[in-house]
């Protein structure tokens, strides 16, 4: 049904305007929020957002006051000296005062507005002195977050599925909003954010905390967000960054800071746990299972969900060169990625034990049969580390 | 003296008319007018609301890019090369323009240009699917493979406007009648000078932009790649100080057909004519040094964000100027609504409300929510469809009874106006809504609380993009069996040199200069 759509579309055919209403008909998406009344910005829950919030309603009330005048001079003219009222034309086509007023006065506004403006901007620009420091990196298309000094790290993506998506599944209240695991950052702290890009520019945007900043990849910029109420936060990916640009929201969940601390601990043991799984030896049932729940997270984007990869763009591993011949060739591929190509450095992404299971599904499933079919963590951890 | 026009085919391949080159400029127009249009109603129709219905996420950004390079390359830049070649001869007193073969060349190599573009959406891996502003390295290391097709479709797009704008200038500077001065000439005169030397200044800068792309692709250089030195954002300021210009390249033209349009109809002479002049100069200067506006999310140090931010505000003053002396002009006129003027009054209304956003965008710190949501699309939307398209529109209708001789159905082109009205605002509106709230341009699908406004934004979409239909219909039943008429001067209250000569305009006019007062 979708891929037909997609030809009707490219071929130009078709009486484009009905076709959604068609689908309306077949699956009536679930309830949503009243939404009528979202007209304007977030007052959101920092000094910055509140700062900026004031500024934007300034401009707008000048703007809209300005409007009056102009609009209503305009909307008197246009009716009372319209030639079917027998108005006469006057003649007059110059006149130096008046220009040189409509010149001086809206300068000296502009003058006014500029000085809220530019305390607001350096207000957003001073980064110093921050009690927690996250670094974010933006995947194709997913956020890595990493507390830096506090040993925790994490992937953050996208928990709504496929079927929700394409309507086969309810869209939920958070359709698009909700993710794998959230920024957590503790109430009235000041935290910088540190962004920067692993493949394109992506821009980390979250209306309530006034923070858009782009992440680009080589450069690491700053900005920062103190946060007054603890609460959950959304936000999305503001910098087109490919295919899946509409589909890595963000998620801040503000914590009060004994809270955050009892999060962070659980985090950091969390961590040894998972170093130390990454010695054990596991059953290729066992990979198996973990690794078709990794390839459908992080794999199947690109790859397909069967392997079969996207003709031209993407290329497909069911009957791959590279899964079917030496493991070498294939971790190395995996783990740091090929440079030129969207195919990224997954080494810095995932763990050694769902790398291991990554592989070793894509080395089994969907026909695949190669000789050396069996990846455990340690294999990986020997590539992460150069051994 | 005068012969008339080759019969066939070679009329047009081998057109040296200024006349017959601009009506092939304004038909291709009218075509990538209704291709980038249908390409709009793809993305409205899958935005209809949430959830992937009809297309992939990859097809969405190849929507949304070609959308935005075919109406601004493919439609409106040439809609007003049409009518430079149409009028400014006319206007100026000159015989054609002064150099024929390269206006030629310049509109028959758009049809490759455009072809070489249309052509990747059939090829493997798709047309470009990276914005129309194409950022690196998306644009570059993630780039479909056809992007060099894209690179080699720009770099014709552009040979033609340089080639467009050379002879612009060369006729205005060389072929006025004796005694019209430079500050006797026409606004819409004074405003294609001025744009076409901005052309000149800032496509070589796409060009090379493009060709930076290219080596990067291609021959293993990194000018936009950190691992290998570069610098992505370096593409950005490149891009934008062609970018910036670019936009009032859009609009500039619009102001002149504006300052032609409403003295006509409101019967009274254009107020503050030198004070018009100075503003769109002055216009076309500081679009040189405000470039990094586009960028105010992009880490620059707060000194720069500063310094961009005033000179971005500086621009309201001379565009002020501009909209103060319409309505001055139309302030104690005897005003009547004819469509040209209806869409000129609608001109002067809406682009003034993407005046006032366009000065919210410009405070730095209130741009970091409007930053690249909703908000932007709606404000540009402003000024290049109620702004460049309509001002193009009231053009169209307010010279096609001297271009064909036939007048337009009145009736059926107030529909027009009053269908496009409403649903422009339809659609537009809400958008400023929808990014105020949250929501970032170029997504495919979005959250829930989005869903309102964006199905209403639809809506509008389908009506502006069926009312197009309309005024195509319109065009050719005046060309074919519209009323003829014969007066020279059309309209009651028309000034200029235009409608001195016969309706419909003979092949050739001004073979000796006329007299100016």
């Amino acid at each position: 049904m979708v891929s037909k759509a997609k030809q009707l579309v490219r071929g130009g055919i078709g009486a484009l305007a009905l076709l959604p209403w068609l689908h309306a008909a077949a699956a009536e998406p679930a309830a949503r929020p009243e939404s009528w009344n979202l007209l304007n910005m977030p007052k959101g829950v920092t000094s910055v957002s509140q700062n900026v919030y004031d500024i934007h309603m300034v401009v707008i009330w000048i703007c809209v006051w300005i409007g009056v005048a102009v609009f209503g001079v305009m909307f008197y003219s246009m009716f009372a000296h319209r030639k079917s009222r027998g108005h006469k034309p006057a003649n007059f086509h110059e006149s130096t005062k008046v220009e040189l007023a409509w010149t001086i006065i809206p300068a000296l506004i502009l003058i006014v507005m500029a000085f809220p403006a530019t305390t607001s901007l350096k207000h957003l620009y001073d980064t110093s002195e921050a009690d927690l420091d996250v670094k974010i990196t933006g995947y194709q298309w997913k956020w890595k977050y990493d507390y830096l000094g506090k040993d925790v790290s994490f992937i953050s993506e996208l928990a709504t599925s496929q079927a929700s998506i394409y309507g086969s599944a309810p869209k939920t209240e958070f359709y698009l909003e909700e993710v794998t695991e959230p920024l957590v950052i503790p109430v009235g702290k000041k935290v910088r954010l540190l962004m920067t890009g692993a493949d394109v520019i992506h821009s980390w945007w979250v209306p309530e905390l006034a923070v858009k900043r782009d992440a680009i990849p080589g450069f690491v910029n700053e900005t920062w967000a103190r946060v007054d109420k603890p609460g959950i936060y959304r936000g999305r990916c503001a910098e087109l960054c490919g295919k899946d640009h509409a589909f890595m929201p963000i998620v801040v969940n503000a914590v009060p800071e004994e809270e955050f601390n009892a999060w962070l601990a659980k985090k950091q043991s969390e961590t040894v746990a998972l170093r130390a799984l990454t010695e054990k030896t596991f059953t290729q049932d066992e990979l198996m299972a973990k690794g078709e729940a990794v390839y459908g997270r992080t794999c199947a984007g690109c790859h397909g969900a069967a392997g079969e990869g996207v003709p031209g763009v993407f290329p497909a591993i069911k009957g791959s060169k590279i899964a079917l011949g030496p493991v070498a060739d294939h971790l190395a591929i995996v783990v740091n990625g090929k440079s030129g190509t969207a195919m990224q450095a997954f080494g810095a992404q995932l763990s050694e034990v769902d790398l291991a299971a990554a592989i070793t599904y894509q080395r089994n499933a969907w026909g695949n049969k190669s000789v050396d079919n069996i990846v455990q963590p340690v294999d990986v951890f020997k590539v992460k580390n150069g051994q | 003296m005068a012969h008339g026009p080759a019969k066939g085919i070679g009329r047009w391949l081998r057109a040296t008319n200024h006349k017959d080159i601009g009506t092939m400029y304004l038909w291709f127009s009218f075509a990538m007018f209704l291709l980038g249009g249908a390409f709009a109603m793809v993305i409205r129709a899958e935005l209809f609301e949430p959830g992937m219905q009809i297309i992939k996420p990859e097809f969405f950004n190849q929507m949304t890019t070609m959308h935005g390079l075919i109406m601004v390359f493919g439609a409106i830049m040439p809609v007003f090369v049409g009518l430079a070649n149409w009028m400014i001869p006319m206007m100026i007193g000159a015989p054609d323009m002064a150099l024929p073969r390269l206006n030629n060349l310049s509109f028959w190599i758009l049809p490759f240009g455009f072809s070489l573009l249309a052509a990747t959406l059939f090829m493997p891996g798709g047309g470009p699917n990276f914005g129309w502003t194409f950022y690196a390295p998306l644009s570059t290391t993630y780039a479909p493979p056809t992007v060099n097709f894209f690179i080699f479709g720009i770099h014709i797009i552009g040979a033609s406007s340089i080639m467009g704008s050379i002879n612009i200038i060369a006729t205005i500077l060389n072929l006025r009648a004796p005694g019209m001065t430079l500050m006797k000439m026409p606004m819409f005169a004074w405003t294609w000078l001025i744009t076409a030397f901005l052309l000149i200044a800032v496509m070589p800068v796409l060009a090379g932009a493009v060709t930076m792309m290219l080596m990067d692709i291609n021959f293993g250089t990194s000018f936009f790649n950190a691992a290998g030195g570069g610098d992505p954002v370096l593409f950005q300021h490149v891009f934008w100080f062609f970018g910036h210009p670019e936009v009032y390249i859009i609009i500039i033209p619009a102001f002149g057909v504006m300052s032609a349009i409403i003295p006509t109809f409101s019967r009274k002479p254009l107020f503050g004519y030198s004070s018009m002049v100075y503003a769109t100069a002055a216009i076309a200067f500081l679009s040189f040094i405000v470039w990094a506006h586009h960028m105010f999310t992009v880490g620059m140090p707060l000194a720069g964000e500063l310094y961009f931010m005033y000179a971005t505000m500086l621009i309201a003053v001379p565009t002020g100027v501009k909209v103060f002396n319409w309505i001055t002009t139309m302030f104690r006129g005897a005003i009547t609504y004819e469509t040209p003027m209806l869409f000129a009054v609608a001109f002067v209304i809406l682009f003034t409300i993407g005046g006032f956003t366009g000065l919210m965008l410009a405070i730095a710190p209130a741009d970091i929510q409007y930053q690249d949501s909703y908000f932007v699309v709606a404000h540009f939307h402003y000024v290049m469809v109620a702004g460049a398209l309509f001002s193009s529109t009231a053009a169209v209708y307010y010279w096609i009874p001297k271009w064909t001789g036939r007048m337009y159905n009145e009736t059926m082109g107030k529909v027009h106006f009053w269908v496009s009205f409403v649903a422009f605002n339809v659609t537009f509106f809400p958008q400023h809504f929808l990014g105020l709230a949250g929501m970032p341009r170029r997504y495919a699908d979005y959250s829930l609380q989005f869903a309102d406004w964006n199905m209403v934004s639809s809506i509008g979409a389908f009506a502006y993009g069926a009312s197009q239909l309309l005024f195509l219909y319109n065009v050719i039943a005046t060309i074919v069996a519209g009323r003829k008429i014969s007066d020279p001067k059309v309209w009651e209250g028309a000034e200029g040199l235009e409608w001195t000569v016969p309706t419909p305009a003979p092949h050739h006019t001004f073979s000796t200069p006329p007299a100016i007062k």
